[in-house]
């Protein structure tokens, strides 16, 4: 394949953000998010069993493992929307034990869904600015005079309207949300927490159904992020994205973290390839398949 | 692989859900018998739509769908499976709580005779189903349910089997696993129309390609055309997985 358009750089990745070797549960030099002894069990199975973990602050990790491997699970563990049986986990050094979803949010760890949470019924614009905190007008009493909240609310707009710009969405801000496809959704749902202006995003699946050109641009914006001071920790598929912003891979496999390091040592770890990578990751499946002689030229 | 003989064929396509509003724009598409295309294009392009409005789940507004020659315009579903169109959904694609085998009972309950035939070809692509045909559906993995799913609907002998993103949601290696078994089912003679987000991926298995934007094909061409051409490099694939 042609590999000479590159119009986004090689970004820079934060490097020197672990003690001592990279293994399973390695301490960081500033974590942000620590996870000690976590267990989830849905009946007889554990979805769930992290000895500890610790999320690197102001860096991107990705959180990588095949299908069931537990990960949304951690996830809706890590900020509040389930319960673990056992464990203890803190953000920026507050424990998080029993505290829900909402005061998480509120704590300014924001997380997306796989599956997309939009308002069907609100506009694009109105589900933006509902992600908002801090809102003047959200008080009984200040509601009944608009001069209290008009201006704020029409700086939230502007603030709105540049993320739409930015996940081009910008055309669609009068459209009903329950209108948009599913990869536009899935951006909708992107920009509405960075509404928020969090101090960790959690990300889950933020490609999955985005096409290919767009989640690139996207890619930057995640960067930026991380040049603004935010922590970014994300689930994804997709390897050529981890491998392109990650700063740190975590590796799940049946509810335990079995690998972590930086991006390209974890990939040519063989137990990741076997269990996750597989053996085609680079190569054309045109020739795997035999319906072209030969790859391409490079 | 193919003989130019035009299975599917789709001409000035218009389609929509909401009244006045169209996703599907005056779209043609050609699936000659035996070839595997694929559609890619931007989020809300209208590849789902374009699909499903193949399956008569979709209302057509305008133009005209062909099988085999003959007009399959604004049929239902039912009846266009017993036309020999096959329909594999994104999610939700299997019966749960039913084993295997009856998954694939479902897939020709039109013509429950040719079941002991219709078995042995999928199987001869799906070894491992053939082997697990007692248990339930609900408890496999997303990959093997995504077999399962294309599995039922080969059993009634699809002139053109409809994919719709057969990758989406699945781990790198069951992705590519995922591919592989579509080219296995088209080598064997199975027209196939398969939707792709995974743009990449689907144009190196793919005949031939079709670019959708705002429900109209902006580009067609080979597969490996598309994956070559600039503009569609620079509007499409983006240069990450180069």
């Amino acid at each position: 394949m042609s590999g000479n358009a590159n119009p986004s750089t090689t970004p820079v990745k934060s490097t020197g953000l672990h003690i001592g070797e990279p293994a399973p549960g390695v301490a960081k030099k500033d974590p942000i998010l620590v996870a000690d002894g976590i267990v989830r069990q849905f009946g007889g199975l554990t979805a769930v069993n992290v000895d500890h973990v610790e999320i690197p602050r102001n860096a991107i990790t990705a959180l990588i493992g095949p299908n069931g491997a537990g990960k949304t699970t951690f996830f809706n563990l890590l900020t509040g929307f389930d319960q673990p049986n056992e464990g203890t986990w803190s953000f920026n050094g507050k424990s998080l034990n029993g505290v829900p979803s909402f005061k998480v949010a509120r704590m300014g760890l924001i997380r997306t869904f796989q599956l997309t949470k939009a308002l069907g019924l609100l506009t694009v614009m109105d589900n933006m600015k509902l992600g908002n905190t801090g809102q003047r007008g959200e008080k009984l009493l200040s509601s009944l005079i608009p001069a209290l909240w008009k201006k704020q609310d029409s700086e939230i707009e502007v603030k709105a309207m540049e993320l739409l710009k930015r996940f081009k969405l910008d055309a669609k801000h009068e459209d009903f949300a329950a209108s948009l496809s599913g990869g536009q959704r899935k951006l909708l749902e992107m920009a509405r927490a960075l509404m928020t202006d969090p101090t960790l995003v959690m990300l889950d699946e933020p490609m999955a159904g985005v096409n290919p050109a767009l989640t690139q641009s996207l890619l930057d914006h995640i960067l930026d992020l991380k040049t603004q001071g935010m922590t970014v920790l994300f689930v994804e598929h997709d390897m050529h994205m981890v491998r392109h912003i990650a700063d740190w891979v975590i590796v799940m496999a049946e509810g335990k973290v079995v690998a972590e390091g930086a991006p390209d040592e974890v990939m040519k770890n063989p137990a990741v390839i076997d269990a996750y990578l597989g053996s085609h990751q680079d190569v054309d499946l045109g020739a795997v398949t035999g319906r072209i002689s030969l790859p391409e030229s490079k | 692989m193919s003989d130019n003989k035009p299975v599917v064929e789709i001409k000035d396509l218009y389609a929509g859900y909401l009244p006045g509003i169209n996703i599907i724009n005056g779209a043609d598409l050609v699936a000659n018998k035996g070839e595997l295309i694929g559609i890619i294009g931007p989020n809300g392009a209208g590849k789902s739509t374009l699909l499903k409005s193949m399956f008569g789940m979709v209302k057509v507004r305008g133009g005209e769908i062909n099988l085999n020659g003959e007009d399959i315009t604004g049929l239902k579903a039912n009846q266009l499976v017993s036309r020999g169109v096959g329909f594999v959904p994104q999610t939700n694609n299997v019966f749960q709580s039913l084993t295997i085998e009856e998954n694939l009972q479902m897939g020709l309950y039109q013509r429950p005779k040719h079941y002991e035939e219709r078995l042995e070809f999928v199987t001869s692509i799906f070894a491992e189903l053939g082997k697990r045909l007692k248990q339930r559906a609900g408890s496999l993995s997303g990959g093997e349910r995504q077999m399962v799913a294309m599995s039922r609907a080969l059993m009634m002998d699809p002139a053109v089997l409809l994919l719709d993103e057969p990758s989406a949601g699945l781990s790198p290696a069951r992705q590519d696993e995922a591919f592989i078994r579509v080219s296995e089912i088209n080598k064997a003679g199975v027209t196939t129309i398969m939707v792709e987000q995974n743009a990449r991926r689907c144009l190196q298995i793919c005949d031939r390609g079709y670019v959708l934007d705002q429900g109209k094909d902006a580009y067609t061409g080979t597969g490996r055309d598309l994956l070559n051409d600039p503009k569609v490099i620079g509007l499409y694939l983006g240069t990450l997985g180069t």
